[in-house]
């Protein structure tokens, strides 16, 4: 079935992208606000992510909704046994809009293709988020107050970080210039690179995380660097420490630099950081808050007066 | 009437059907398959392992009195990419093409990634063909994910 359902940050054009970075700003101006009034959203979260139905069920509310749903399946009737396909049927019944967490990939828009009323994805298992690159470039625009020829360095884990594969493409239409920080283990998939020749995006690839680097960046955007991702423990204690963002380290960087983070950080931030102003990983995540607003009216066709 | 080859000789000619020609041996039984063969009702010669000049060794399918739709026999394209296709009307080849690769693939190809809802969930499976020709590569619709010829499995 058609509907407007929000799977992949892909599904939308430059313009859309835009006009709901737009509707973010015009949601932080005035969080509050009854366009949801007499409509009930579902929040499934098929895999916990506290974090994430956070932040969707606190835009609902101040957007005057309704919230039904469950943090866990293990509290939901797929632990009896029932089909995805059967839970969103049943709960269509109920709700005006679905949000969506799920272990399985493709679930997400598996869904959206019989599901009466939208779907918006919270991610599914390694697959896509695109509330997450959503509110990444919300940041970025705010901060930056453009987003276009900017510098954007990603450090961490580029191999299975969802969220920098998502902000890479969504970037594409901004003409960025990338700097990949990773140890060999950890790099930045092939397909991704042979993404930005294609569209000629200019990206450089480090395995050391100097200063330099950070002195002409825009956008430093951390990743975590997960023990069960090594097949090699011992590469992994080698690593751990090479990407850690200490505050002595921006001394030289520039002005409008920001430092981004999709939350949670273990060590590749030092809590000496946080006070430094170029620190926006906590802001970032409010303005998840705007971005998941200005989403979940997109999918309703729910126009946001300015 | 056109030549018969010899090879088309040791099975039996056909009056009225289709022959599916150059479908490389190991492919042979997934073309059977995914055509529906064993659900038919006329009869049907199936070669094996038969000499080819142009792919060492090579199957072929006659099936009498059948007019595959064009969907049906481009199903066999990701396994078959070169199988030919011979139309017969009163023992003349009336038709003769090679199978297309179709833009999508619907129910045919596994999703090789065992966390795709594909392999979880009673649904079909979906791929987009992102690279054609000799290095096929697909992508799947739900998970995502792409696959190289080479690891593409046949359900």
């Amino acid at each position: 079935m058609k509907n407007n359902s929000l799977v992949s940050i892909y599904d939308y054009s430059k313009e859309e992208l835009l006009e709901l970075l737009d509707d973010a700003r015009h949601f932080e101006e005035n969080p509050n606000q009854d366009l949801l009034a007499g409509k009930v959203v579902a929040t499934l979260f098929f895999e916990p992510s506290t974090r994430t139905r956070l932040s969707f069920e606190t835009a609902i509310n101040r957007l005057g909704g309704r919230v039904i749903g469950f943090s866990d399946a293990a509290t939901s009737s797929s632990s009896k046994g029932e089909t995805l396909h059967d839970t969103i049927m049943m709960v269509s019944n109920y709700a005006d809009l679905i949000i969506m967490r799920h272990y399985l990939e493709g679930a997400a828009r598996y869904a959206s293709e019989f599901s009466p009323v939208p779907i918006v994805n919270a991610g599914d298992g390694a697959n896509q988020h695109p509330s997450q690159t959503m509110l990444d470039l919300y940041s970025i625009y705010k901060t930056q107050g453009t987003l276009d020829n900017l510098t954007i360095t990603m450090v961490g884990d580029l191999k299975y970080g969802r969220t920098v594969h998502s902000l890479l493409m969504a970037m594409y239409y901004f003409k960025p210039r990338f700097n990949f920080v990773a140890c060999k283990e950890l790099q930045m998939p092939v397909e991704y690179k042979i993404f930005c020749d294609k569209h000629g995006i200019e990206y450089h690839e480090y395995t050391d995380f100097s200063e330099e680097v950070i002195n002409e960046t825009d956008i430093l955007y951390m990743t975590r660097v997960q023990r069960e991702r090594f097949t090699d423990l011992m590469e992994y204690e080698r690593v751990k420490n090479l990407y850690t963002l200490r505050n002595s380290m921006l001394a030289g960087s520039k002005d409008n630099l920001r430092i981004l983070h999709p939350l949670p950080r273990v060590n590749e931030i030092a809590y000496d950081v946080d006070s430094n102003p170029k620190a926006y990983y906590f802001k970032q995540a409010q303005n998840g808050l705007y971005a998941r607003q200005a989403i979940i009216c997109k999918v309703l066709g729910i126009k946001v007066n300015r | 009437m056109t030549k018969i080859k010899k090879e088309e000789l040791a099975v039996a000619a056909l009056e009225n059907g289709t022959v599916i020609d150059h479908i490389p041996t190991q492919s042979l039984f997934k073309v059977v398959n995914l055509l529906g063969i064993k659900d038919l009702t006329s009869s049907v010669t199936i070669g094996f392992n038969l000499d080819s000049k142009k792919c060492g060794k090579k199957g072929i399918i006659k099936v009498a009195d059948v007019f595959f739709p064009e969907k049906t026999l481009n199903r066999i394209a990701i396994v078959a990419p070169n199988a030919k296709i011979n139309v017969i009307r009163g023992y003349e080849v009336v038709d003769k093409h090679t199978v297309t690769l179709p833009d999508d693939i619907v129910g045919i190809v596994r999703c090789g990634n065992p966390k795709c809802i594909t392999n979880n969930e009673p649904v079909d499976t979906h791929f987009h063909v992102v690279e054609r020709g000799d290095n096929v590569v697909l992508k799947c619709h739900y998970c995502e994910r792409s696959f190289k010829d080479d690891e593409i499995e046949i359900i």
